[in-house]
């Protein structure tokens, strides 16, 4: 069999998301976001509601998010994206209001925006990435930081008596009123990633049939700033960071 | 014709709510008119006043230091006001709970006891407008016809009932001086 | 909704004025002396006429960054405060100034500097018209004196903010807010449909549809040479509108010997204070700035060749003067007369400040 016998369009199984864009993301090897940015734009093209879209970016290694997926974007204030999110949609409630946010700008800088957000049962989807650190601005410690890691703010490990304890901010959000859907997810695996695509689908959905606050956590990993490889920080998620942040729905009404 | 007002007396006695019903009546008369609170803490129960200009041309300051008619409803808002009427010009004051009574000779002081006159109405609510109906029959810078046109537009339809006692009130009022 | 004849509160016509104007958001949080804008438009329901949305905020700063969202999807957005909480917004101000968004902020002032007074106060002018956020940038800023121009403003804030794509502001003083004045409310104006909104926005980010191609709206450029790019433009912005937008009245001028510069209601004291002056022989003019920001420096320097002294009445405690200093180029002296903290100078104080500090001989 020659090689053009095998290029055929019937033999072609996987394609870039046709969402994603021509640009080369600044992302790290081996980072969870390339993989959630792709499950985004492969469900944004899926459900055929790219043009009605509209993103929220953060402040956090995912600023330039607007940068990799080809729908409308605004790019909000460090932890401000469900405020921003919250007038995107209630002034425009035919369009699809995401926010995606990592942990410092939705857990710390954010929680009020965060929680009043989903308390209102605002119509939007939440994407969050938890990958316990600071990557941007250089691996310092997150309101998700384990205790005992080691960050660039917390160069012994985090104590509890210095800095509290990790906070499970989805479990809080799972509490109120206006959520529909809670769910904690991760994309190490293939299987997880598939898990994943489907709980944003699901958000997503939500979000168009106006039934509230959708919020997608994705625990994930920050080899750079964890100081690992890839495959060792899969491993080291896996074994600590699921303990804390335990994968599976908290809410689905 | 231009008249300078100050209502000024404790929270709860219906000082600015007095203010609001001649700025009205104002409106209804094609006056231009400005109603300015002392505004704040004032609104829980200390005191309150309220300046109303009523003119036929433009107003420039709302703010004021000197007025053509004071009406002064606590002891505090008489010694603090009675200095501040324009010579010629008119001071009323309700006497109940006044100790030191008001010594200008050069306006026209006037006592007004609405606070009696309200509980002869069996309703304590009519007490600003019975010192309104004494003000307006001093002072004639609106129609007692406008001041009822305008409660009518801004009292809400469920309380239009009580137009006739405020009528009554008024006359009370005129009666009074 | 027709033309209408009522008396309100300057801050119960800044939402009548905006319902009228056809905004499609206000987002706001209450503070004292201007949460009667938020419990006016509550009690106006306009969702379930106009369509327009209205939202209390978890905060002042949640407030300025739904007032960024909305405006970033092409929406007429607006929030009010006060002093305090105008400061909590300056962030989400400068975003919106970088991002070259529309937008109507609203600031009813009151003494400071910290939680201050809930009294009047004119403190906040550095603030408004020096850019109270990071970076270089300005708002148009609006003064108003009477309820009519509270009304009259909104709409004239938002023109001017979509014509340059710039955020504007009304920095009112608690006077204004709070008293109650005879006021001509304007006709109800559509909202733009979403077709006007895709024609007059197409920058905005409302969902692709079928124009072929994304819209970001983002105030981020790491790359410094496209960030100055960015800034040259702005200032580019700002130079038209210094030359275009340019807003004041004058009060006896013609004949001045001496002029008083003063904004907001504290303009209309010092005319009846100029009442009084001209009754004694004193040959006072005023000038008002509309538009603190772009500042009427043109005809104040023209103004100051023919009189001999200039005062600004300010409640604060000397903050425009420095701009007319600027203004006057040395000319003839230009001094301060101020209250602070909430208070408030009657028109003989500002008479006795005039003759005192401009030294006049009567």
């Amino acid at each position: 069999m020659t090689r053009e016998e095998i290029i055929r369009p019937e033999n072609k199984v996987y394609s870039r998301p046709e969402l994603l864009t021509e640009n080369v993301t600044h992302y790290c090897p081996g980072c969870s976001h390339g993989v959630v940015h792709k499950i985004i734009a492969e469900l944004l093209a899926e459900m055929d509601l790219a043009d009605k879209t509209i993103g929220v970016a953060p402040v956090g290694c995912a600023v330039f998010a607007y940068n990799y997926i080809d729908v409308d974007w605004i790019e909000a204030a460090h932890g401000r994206a469900p405020a921003v999110a919250t007038a995107a949609s209630r002034l425009n409630p035919d369009n699809l209001v995401f926010s995606y946010q990592g942990d410092g700008d939705l857990a710390a800088i954010g929680t009020a925006e965060t929680i009043h957000a989903c308390n209102r049962g605002e119509n939007i989807t939440i994407i969050f990435i938890n990958n316990a650190i600071y990557g941007m601005t250089g691996g310092q410690m997150a309101p998700t930081t384990l205790l005992g890691m080691k960050t660039a703010t917390t160069p012994y490990g985090r104590t509890a008596e210095l800095n509290g304890y990790p906070l499970a901010i989805t479990n809080l959000l799972a509490q109120l009123d206006g959520t529909c859907y809670v769910t904690r997810q991760a994309v190490h695996t293939a299987a997880a990633a598939r898990k994943a695509k489907a709980a944003i689908k699901k958000a997503f959905q939500n979000t168009v049939a106006k039934k509230g606050t959708s919020v997608i956590e994705i625990v994930s990993t920050c080899n750079s700033g964890w100081k690992m490889t890839p495959a060792q920080s899969n491993d080291w998620m896996a074994e600590h960071m699921f303990e804390k942040y335990p994968l599976g729905d908290l809410k689905n009404e | 014709m231009k008249e300078e007002i100050l209502i000024a007396g404790f929270g709860g006695q219906g000082v600015l709510s007095m203010g609001k019903i001649l700025a009205y009546a104002g409106l209804m008369d094609n006056l231009e008119v400005t109603w300015m609170p002392s505004y704040g803490p004032e609104q829980r129960g200390g005191t309150a006043n309220v300046t109303v200009i009523l003119s036929d041309a433009s107003i420039s300051s709302p703010v004021l230091d000197t007025y053509d008619t004071v009406v002064a409803l606590n002891q505090q808002s008489l010694d603090k006001f009675e200095g501040k009427v324009k010579p010629g010009g008119t001071l009323i004051y309700d006497p109940s709970g006044i100790h030191h009574l008001p010594t200008r000779t050069d306006v026209t002081v006037v006592p007004v006891d609405a606070m009696q006159a309200s509980i002869e109405l069996k309703n304590s609510k009519t007490y600003n407008m019975i010192l309104l109906g004494a003000l307006l029959k001093l002072r004639p810078v609106v129609p007692v016809d406008a001041v009822l046109r305008g409660l009518k537009k801004t009292l809400p339809e469920r309380h239009h009932h009580l137009l006739p006692l405020n009528e009554q009130a008024l006359l009370k009022g005129m009666s009074l001086v | 909704m027709e033309e209408e004849v009522r008396l309100m509160k300057g801050n119960e016509a800044i939402a009548h004025a905006a319902i009228r104007y056809g905004v499609d958001g206000y987002f706001g949080y209450p503070i004292t002396p201007q949460s009667e804008v938020l419990e006016t438009l509550a009690e106006l329901r306009p969702w379930e006429t106009t369509g327009m949305v209205v939202l209390q905020a978890e905060s002042e700063v949640a407030a300025i960054n739904m007032v960024y969202g909305g405006a970033a999807t092409g929406k007429a957005v607006m929030t009010s405060s006060s002093s305090p909480g105008v400061s909590l917004k300056q962030e989400g101000i400068s975003y919106l100034a970088a991002s070259e968004l529309p937008a109507l902020i609203v600031n009813v002032m009151r003494g400071g500097p910290g939680l201050g007074t809930i009294q009047p106060s004119q403190a906040d002018y550095f603030q408004a018209t020096k850019g109270g956020g990071h970076g270089d940038y300005h708002l148009i800023v609006l003064a108003p004196a009477t309820v009519q121009e509270m009304t009259d403003f909104v709409a004239l804030g938002f023109d001017l903010a979509f014509k340059y794509r710039n955020p504007a502001m009304i920095l009112a003083d608690g006077i204004v807010g709070q008293m109650m004045e005879k006021v001509v409310l304007p006709p109800q104006r559509p909202r733009r449909t979403e077709e006007q909104l895709r024609e007059q926005c197409p920058w905005a980010a409302c969902g692709k549809g079928s124009r072929g191609h994304r819209n970001v709206v983002t105030s981020l450029e790491l790359d410094s040479a496209k960030m100055e790019v960015n800034n040259l433009r702005f200032q580019e912005t700002y130079r038209r509108i210094e030359e275009n937008e340019v807003r004041y009245q004058e009060y006896f001028t013609d004949d001045a010997e001496y002029l008083i510069v003063a904004f907001g209601t504290v303009a209309r004291i010092c005319l009846k204070a100029i009442e009084e002056a001209r009754a004694k022989g004193i040959k006072v003019g005023l000038l008002r700035p509309i538009t603190l920001w772009p500042f009427p420096k043109e005809i104040i320097g023209n103004l100051s060749k023919k009189v001999k002294g200039i005062l600004t009445v300010e409640l604060n405690a000397g903050q425009m003067v420095e701009d007319v200093r600027l203004a006057a180029e040395c000319r003839v002296p230009v001094h301060h007369f101020g209250r602070m903290g909430g208070m408030i100078p009657n028109p003989t104080e500002i008479l006795e400040a005039l003759v005192s500090k401009l030294n006049i001989q009567q």
